[in-house]
């Protein structure tokens, strides 16, 4: 089994002198390919920083940091770019769609910037919405849509290239309970078909439905509990409910 | 991918549709300006020299000159310093020596052997302000002018109705004349005044020729003359004389030069000139004062240009100004970019494709209203499109979207991805 994420003790600081913030303060994390890890802790814990250090949006003031077996750290601006193009898929809390941009050109464009062709691009994004179930809101604008059905196009637009890693944050923090439910169900999918999840969460039963749950406080790893093997599928919603009652 | 950052941009200008007309509507104006007041200002100097030129081609004019000093500016402070010395020591020669200009002058000139270059010679007498009566309507003609028949070629006055008087008519004296649009409007009205007499100073001319409107010229109005016959004029109006002028005509354009040194040596001799003593003379040259005149009107129109230019300058700052707005307010949108992995250059690209394409297209329709609005007089001048000026205005106003595009683009690239992500 191969290891996508192996985090070796980053730290992360903001500021200096006095008025420090240490955001992180050494965390070790390896994540295996076909993983489904939800990452808990209370605001101020950290979570979001290592999430956008993962996401190779903010690099760390210590410590290593390999994806895929690569060492993040020594790369420059435009492999930062390619690598952020070609094995990551981030998806935010707000969506982050890009506003007055169809739902199809908004998943084309990590595409786009990969320099894929355009019969190619639209074949492939409209697979991905397809996934998400989306098939029938291609040409829809962002705010046209509900935000399940937003935060649905923005998991397509990051699985689209098939990256390594789907990295979500709070992908469920802006949605009522059922879009939630939509878009758990689409994660769920991903995770049957073996994508490796990284998912950031401060709801019980977001976190029910990870394999693996890790929880961090102040900066640390203090809980690291296995809920279903990586080779198998994920706990799903049914099963969720029980652990969590 | 070119092409998508192209896309991009496109789609970028067109999200704001009233700010993008604004702006491309700074350097339409800038664009525009340059090209029309670069047209007014040639339009007016080509208007000046078609001016001179209607005076007269390759011609040289001879006159007295009334001081002895060398060269026309000089004559009138000559004489003053003169004065005031009270008639010491004159190193300009004895003033008692000037000659006045003659027909002899005039014929010596005509010498094919001595002066190839000229081809014909006119001499001229003028009578200023003659009255003309024609059955009881009177006009005061400003000039009547007394010369040969040479004098219409070399003065650029074509005849529209009627004929030139001929060599036999000078050569009989005969009492006929060609006239001034402005003198035939006013002596005769509708009726056509060939072979028709008037009456000046009390003599009788038979009118054989009305000239071909010249239109005014400054302060004078060049259709208010009347040409005759040499000995006529001066049988009747100004005595026997001596010349007011020797209008010279060479045989090219780039023999003036030449016809003006031969011109200066002959005359000269006959009136006895040599080093120390200053000529009784001054030579007119024609094209001295056309080139004279156009370099005058060329940094006219320099000066025209300088000021469409800065208005050209103020559009390229407000496109300076939209671009950064517009980064500021997309700071998010190009941290999404970026976090899906868009490289520096395609968000580079994209901005400055925007600024490019909004000074590009503001340059084309700069163009076009400045080829529209040349079409138009603007205060008496027709102005004539120079074709550079057009190349340039283009060239500078896409080189302006490029540069003043290029600082809020780079800065919008240099954007952290997590910065841009966190801007509200």
């Amino acid at each position: 089994m191969t290891t996508v994420l192996d985090v070796q003790d980053v730290t992360k600081v903001y500021g200096a002198g006095d008025t420090a913030v240490h955001a992180l303060r050494g965390i070790r994390l390896t994540v295996d390919e076909g993983d489904y890890v939800a990452i808990m802790g209370a605001s101020g814990s950290g979570k979001s920083t290592l999430m956008n250090i993962l996401g190779c949006l903010d690099v760390p003031t210590g410590g290593r940091y390999l994806l895929d077996g690569l060492d993040v750290g020594a790369l420059d601006d435009r492999r930062l770019a390619v690598l952020r193009n070609r094995r990551i898929g981030f998806v935010f809390q707000s969506f982050n769609l890009i506003p007055r941009m169809s739902a199809l050109a908004n998943v084309e464009l990590p595409l786009a910037y990969g320099g894929v062709k355009a019969p190619e691009r639209r074949r492939r994004a409209l697979a991905a919405l397809a996934q998400v179930g989306l098939a029938d809101r291609v040409g829809h604008e962002p705010n046209e849509l509900s935000g399940g059905q937003q935060q649905r196009i923005a998991v397509a637009r990051a699985l689209v290239t098939s990256p390594a890693l789907l990295l979500a944050d709070e992908p469920t923090g802006n949605l009522d309970t059922r879009s939630t439910e939509d878009v758990l169900g689409v994660l769920d999918r991903l995770s049957a078909d073996g994508r490796t999840i990284v998912l950031i969460t401060h709801e019980d039963d977001v976190a029910a439905r990870a394999k693996r749950v890790i929880r961090l406080v102040d900066g640390r790893v203090v809980e690291d509990r296995r809920a279903a093997p990586v080779a198998g599928p994920p706990p799903g919603p049914a099963e969720a409910e029980v652990r969590n009652r | 991918m070119t092409l998508e950052v192209l896309r991009f941009a496109l789609h970028g200008l067109a999200a704001n549709k009233l700010r993008s007309g604004l702006t491309t509507l700074g350097i339409l104006i800038g664009v525009g300006a340059v090209i029309m007041l670069v047209a007014v200002g040639n339009g007016s100097s080509q208007q000046v020299q078609k001016n001179i030129e209607r005076l007269g081609t390759n011609t040289l004019t001879v006159m007295p000159s009334t001081s002895g000093g060398r060269g026309g500016g000089g004559g009138g402070l000559a004489r003053l310093l003169r004065g005031g010395s009270g008639g010491a020591a004159q190193q300009t020669g004895p003033r008692a020596q000037a000659k006045n200009l003659t027909v002899d002058d005039a014929r010596a000139l005509a010498d094919a052997k001595s002066a190839p270059s000229v081809k014909s010679v006119s001499p001229v007498v003028t009578a200023s302000s003659a009255n003309a009566t024609y059955e009881g309507t009177a006009h005061a003609i400003q000039q009547f002018v007394g010369t040969y028949p040479a004098y219409f070629e070399a003065s650029n006055a074509p005849v529209a109705r009627g004929t030139y008087f001929t060599a036999d008519d000078v050569l009989n004296g005969r009492k006929v004349v060609v006239i001034g649009n402005t003198v035939a409007e006013d002596l005769f009205g509708t009726v056509d005044p060939v072979g028709r007499q008037i009456t000046v100073s009390g003599v009788n001319f038979t009118v054989v020729g009305v000239l071909k409107t010249k239109g005014s010229s400054g302060f004078q109005d060049a259709d208010d003359v009347a040409i005759a016959p040499l000995p006529a004029v001066q049988q009747s109006l100004t005595g026997y004389g001596a010349l007011n002028q020797i209008v010279v005509q060479a045989t090219s354009p780039k023999a003036v030069d030449t016809a003006q040194s031969e011109v200066t040596g002959i005359l000269n001799q006959r009136h006895g000139i040599s080093g120390s003593n200053a000529a009784d003379f001054q030579i007119l040259n024609q094209a001295t004062l056309q080139s004279a005149i156009s370099s005058s009107s060329r940094t006219f129109t320099v000066l025209l240009g300088a000021v469409a230019a800065i208005s050209l300058l103020v559009g390229g700052i407000g496109i300076t100004n939209i671009m950064l707005v517009t980064v500021t307010e997309r700071t998010r949108e190009i941290g999404i970019r970026k976090a899906i992995g868009a490289p520096k250059g395609a968000i580079l690209g994209q901005f400055l494709v925007e600024a490019t394409v909004l000074s590009l297209l503001g340059g084309l329709l700069g163009v076009a209203a400045g080829v529209i609005g040349s079409r138009f007089t603007v205060v008496g001048v027709q102005p004539v499109i120079v074709p550079s000026s057009i190349a340039l205005a283009l060239g500078v106003s896409v080189a302006i979207g490029l540069f003043f595009g290029g600082y809020p683009a780079n800065r919008a690239a240099k954007l952290r991805p997590i910065e841009a992500l966190r801007h509200e």
